[in-house]
């Protein structure tokens, strides 16, 4: 079956006023129709990039190799023209800070039918019709259709962004950040109504945040990034309950589980910063601030290692032989 | 009173529990008039206590007026009505009264990039307060041993390597110990912090607060963190206040509160937190705005008790809709106190 | 990351800000001359500020006296005089010298009058706010709104042409515009978080203008009074050239003045008309040049940001 999202060895390096700067370094990802990947990592470590590149909205001049296939099909290779059609209709993003997403001058309705008119699915009457349905499954009332976005709430923004991404019923849906800036109930609306959205339409939704506990809660699979590269990958429940690589447990520390008696007065959290992609760390990249770090850290890098659900990057963890098959009958 | 876990115990801690508070709002409120002519009631009637030594978390969504409550018993704003005290006298609102008023209570911003000047060095931005209060001499030693001392004791060490470092040379984490170290210089008894960690990356988190803890520990401070975040108030308060559209909704220990809260509405932010088990209650809808608080329960509206006909079983439906609660007055220790008509009954049945 | 500065070992808070103030000065001129435009202005004006006020020893001001005039009647430029000749016979090229002092002192001083009215007007209103600023901007609009040009020659008519009524008119004309730029960059730095810092510090209004509000406006203030230094110099051409000038002095602008009251056009005497224009045009280029190299240079959102959130 083909995958709705194949990630292969991407790596993308921008070209900026103080020379390269490598984001992404080698990332690898399959995502299949009704899956939900969450993409967890701090400031720097690639994922933004990652969810840019799908739709290449990197900036021009920006080196990008690898393959990136939505539906089967090579984004990175396609022509202009199929690739506009990629856009929004094969997959589509739901950023961060719908406030500046948003434009101030043009009313929600319109702004959510912007898509389906671009890409010539409906008649201009035919689209605002689809928009205002598309409203009401985010649950904002019809009348809000005039509404500006200066005269919505933060998460009522946030809504109309999530009916954007759905206007042209893409098979991939990236949510970058999208609930960050919400109050926690706004969020947790937010979360649940995306989560019925990707289970009814059956959609691939990869969702990026810093948040390791929230995307546990809303995703099947979770994936760590760390200096552009992933550091950690595997079931959402087992990644978060036990890490087995040193940066995850730090991230998931950071946010302290409530009713745990260890987490109260016991602040955990790493020395040092998240590193700076034009000077990295040699050796494992997050080797400075690695409370296990060996001394073979600071010189031979570490690749994925582990079984073939869960995988981590780390020299303690155990590579999995495959077993040797039973003979009958022992 | 519980014993607390972690790190040790020392004897200002359980004085706290003997000894009056240190920073007391006392009906508070707080309004502002809107364009339109309405008035917003962001402090609509709060007591709060904050014990020698004590870290308190006001806990509570955007608009619920945590913010504003905090500048006020800082003394950025004055209160509508109702006094701040710090240790028990009443705040004046003369210039001397406010700078005296501003050696002991002292804040700590959320976003350490915008707090800081970007044309002042670390140096210049730490010394500021002393400069502001003529501060030199005495047991500190002089204004370069007490910006170093202030430097150190927020982690940033050596301190002569920072003197001449501009903010936007340091990292997200190292800009917050720096408007940490400007606090610390004034050598406060109280620290208000907004939010000291939302704007830092996750990983670097924990450094801040175990810092916050480490200061109330070597230091005897006292603190008041302003938060959404309730794995924070978990992580390093002692007391909380959750708030909601200008109140207080329920008060107590951290331990308490947050492990088998007794309002609906903190039973719903518990609820929805990632790791909490049971189905989360998500509440609908969202805050009505300052200027529109509903009459009775001002939480009624969106009550899941209330909804849930859990209000009619006990036959105090009318009053959460018609009868205002009473202000919730923190009674000393570990008291837990909680604004809702159905959860008062249910307490005091027991 | 942290910076990686070698550190000195700073004994005393005033060897702290000795060394901060060296460091950022010798940063700032390393910048400056990053800046070509910059470097080419300030180069102009380097050398037009040394031909002025070295006149006095390579030129005689007495030949600028039309008894002593000793060159031909509109004689085009030639070995003997550079710029030819006016018509009284005096050296053209030795009154444009001369003519500097008078234009560029009149401008700057009225620049830098217009400048600091303009601040201290707009730096009240934005801090004080409330009727304060009411006042002060009801009085900024009137004077914006009135022409200039009507009002300086206004002016000088009642209070009679001399030096100081041209700086006090050109000045009074021109502080408004600061005043408005001044109220809404002051009003825009009050709302930054420093701000409240200063004030939970327990900061008053001396040391919140003076250390925060003041250092973040030089950028803009600098920039506006490079600019109207510009203006300043072409409204003092133009106000001599109508005849309102210091009629004892020689100005770039009375030369122009003279040179139609001659009928230079007339007569094709273009190097007595050109040479005033072309030296206006240098100056003021120059001005604006070295303003918005200035501009780049102070403004700290050119430096580099780093990480965190």
């Amino acid at each position: 079956m083909t995958a709705a999202l194949e990630i292969d060895e991407l790596a993308v390096t921008y070209r900026g006023s103080r020379g390269e700067i490598p984001a992404v370094r080698g990332v690898s990802l399959r995502l299949d129709a009704g899956e939900t990947l969450g993409l967890a990592g701090e400031s720097g470590c690639g994922k933004s990039t990652v969810a840019a590149a799908v739709l290449r909205l990197l900036p021009p001049g920006t080196h990008v190799s690898g393959r990136i296939l939505v539906g089967g099909d090579d984004v990175l290779a396609m022509a202009p023209a199929a690739l506009r059609a990629v856009r929004w209709a094969g997959a589509s993003i739901v950023f961060q800070g719908a406030m500046h997403a948003l434009n101030p001058v043009h009313r929600v309705a319109r702004q959510i039918a912007e898509p389906l008119l671009v890409h010539g699915t409906a008649a201009k009457g035919d689209a605002e019709r689809r928009a205002i349905e598309l409203m009401e499954q985010v649950g904002l009332p019809a009348w809000r259709a005039r509404s500006y976005p200066h005269q919505l709430s933060g998460g009522q923004r946030q809504r109309v962004m999530i009916a954007m991404a759905l206007a042209c019923s893409p098979q991939v849906i990236i949510a970058d950040e999208a609930t960050t800036a919400l109050d926690v109930m706004i969020q947790a609306q937010v979360l649940t109504l995306i989560k019925r959205l990707v289970a009814e339409r059956g959609i691939a939704l990869v969702m990026i945040s810093h948040d390791l506990s929230v995307l546990a809660a809303t995703c099947s699979r979770l994936a760590v990034m760390y200096a552009g590269r992933i550091v950690e990958h595997g079931p959402s429940g087992d990644v978060f309950a036990t890490p087995q690589h040193p940066y995850t447990k730090a991230l998931s520390d950071a946010f302290p589980t409530v009713g745990d008696p260890a987490e109260r007065r016991n602040p955990r959290g790493l020395a040092g910063d998240p590193p700076d992609p034009t000077a990295l760390p040699g050796g494992c990249p997050f080797h400075p601030r690695c409370p296990v770090a060996l001394e073979s850290c600071a010189t031979s890098p570490v690749e994925l290692r582990g079984g073939d659900d869960r995988q981590a990057a780390c020299v303690l963890v155990e590579p999995v032989r495959p077993r040797p098959r039973q003979p009958e009958g022992a | 009173m519980l014993a607390p876990s972690g790190l040790g115990r020392s004897a200002w801690r359980e004085a706290a529990t003997v000894t009056s508070p240190i920073l007391q709002a006392e009906g508070v409120h707080v309004r502002f008039p809107t364009p339109g002519g309405r008035v917003a009631r962001a402090v609509d009637g709060v007591d709060v206590d904050l014990g020698t030594g004590e870290i308190l978390a006001i806990a509570g969504e955007s608009g619920c007026g945590k913010t504003t409550l905090a500048r006020t018993l800082l003394g950025l704003e004055r209160p509508s009505a109702g006094v701040v005290r710090f240790r028990g006298e009443a705040l004046g609102y003369s210039t001397r009264a406010l700078k005296a008023h501003r050696r002991a209570v002292q804040l700590v911003l959320q976003d350490p990039s915008g707090a800081l000047n970007p044309r002042h060095t670390v140096y210049d931005a730490v010394a500021e307060g002393l400069r502001i209060h003529g501060i030199h001499g005495g047991s500190g030693g002089d204004e370069r041993q007490r910006v170093a001392t202030a430097l150190a004791r927020a982690g940033l060490r050596p301190p002569e390597r920072f003197f001449l470092t501009y903010p936007h040379e340091l990292s997200g984490g190292q800009r917050q110990r720096v408007v940490i170290a400007g606090a610390l210089v004034l050598e406060p008894q109280v620290i208000v912090a907004d939010e000291p960690v939302a704007s830092l990356d996750a990983s670097v988190r924990g450094e801040i607060l175990a810092l916050l803890l480490q200061l109330r520990d070597e230091l005897g401070l006292a603190a008041i963190v302003v938060t959404h975040d309730l794995g924070l108030a978990w992580n390093i308060a002692d007391r909380i206040a959750v708030m909601y559209l200008g109140r207080v909704v329920e008060d107590g220990p951290v331990d308490n509160v947050l492990v088998a809260p007794h309002h609906p509405y903190t039973q719903a932010l518990v609820s929805v937190l990632p790791s909490s088990p049971g189905a989360p209650i998500v509440l609908s809808g969202e805050p009505p705005d300052a200027t529109q608080i509903p009459g009775g329960c001002r939480f009624h509206p969106r009550c899941h008790v209330l909804a849930g006909g859990g209000a009619d079983a006990v036959g105090l439906a009318q009053r959460c809709r018609h009868d205002d609660l009473l202000i919730v007055r923190h009674a000393g220790g570990g008291s837990h106190e909680v604004a809702c008509h159905v959860a008062n009954a249910v307490t005091a049945e027991r | 990351m942290t910076a990686e500065t070698t550190v000195p070992t700073l004994r005393s808070a005033r060897a702290v800000t000795r060394a901060r103030r060296r460091a950022a000065l010798a940063g700032a001129v390393r910048r400056y001359r990053g800046q070509r435009q910059g470097v080419v202005g300030l180069a102009v004006l380097v050398v037009v500020a040394a031909a002025t006020l070295l006149a006095p020893f390579y030129t005689d001001e007495a030949e600028l006296r039309p008894i002593n005039a000793t060159g031909g009647r509109l004689d085009p430029p030639n070995g003997e005089f550079w710029l030819g000749t006016d018509e009284v016979g005096r050296s053209i090229l030795l009154q444009i010298i001369w003519g500097a002092r008078i234009s560029l002192q009149v401008g700057i001083l009225a620049a830098v009058l217009a400048v600091s009215l303009g601040t201290l007007v707009g730096l009240l209103a934005a801090h004080f706010g409330g009727w304060i600023s009411w006042l002060l901007m009801r009085l900024t609009d009137w004077f914006i709104v009135l022409p200039g040009l009507v009002l300086a020659i206004a002016l000088v008519g009642a209070l009679g042409p001399s030096r100081t009524t041209i700086i006090a008119a050109i000045a009074l004309t021109s502080w408004a515009g600061t005043a408005r730029l001044v109220r809404s960059q002051t009003m825009s730095i009050e709302g930054r978080a420093y701000l409240e810092r200063a004030k939970a510090l327990g900061a008053g209004h001396w040391h919140q203008m003076s250390r925060h509000v003041l250092p973040n406006l030089m950028p803009i203030v600098l920039a506006s009074a490079t600019l109207q230094v510009s203006s300043a110099i072409l409204s003092e051409a133009a106000l001599s050239f109508l005849g309102l000038g210091d009629p004892s002095q020689v100005s770039w602008g009375n030369i122009l003045q003279r040179a139609f009251d001659a009928g230079a056009i007339s007569s094709g005497a273009w190097w007595y008309l050109m040479p005033p224009g072309v030296a206006i045009l240098l100056v003021v280029l120059a001005f604006t040049l070295c303003g918005r190299a200035l501009e780049t240079v102070l403004n700290p959102r050119m430096l580099s940001s780093r990480g965190g959130r």
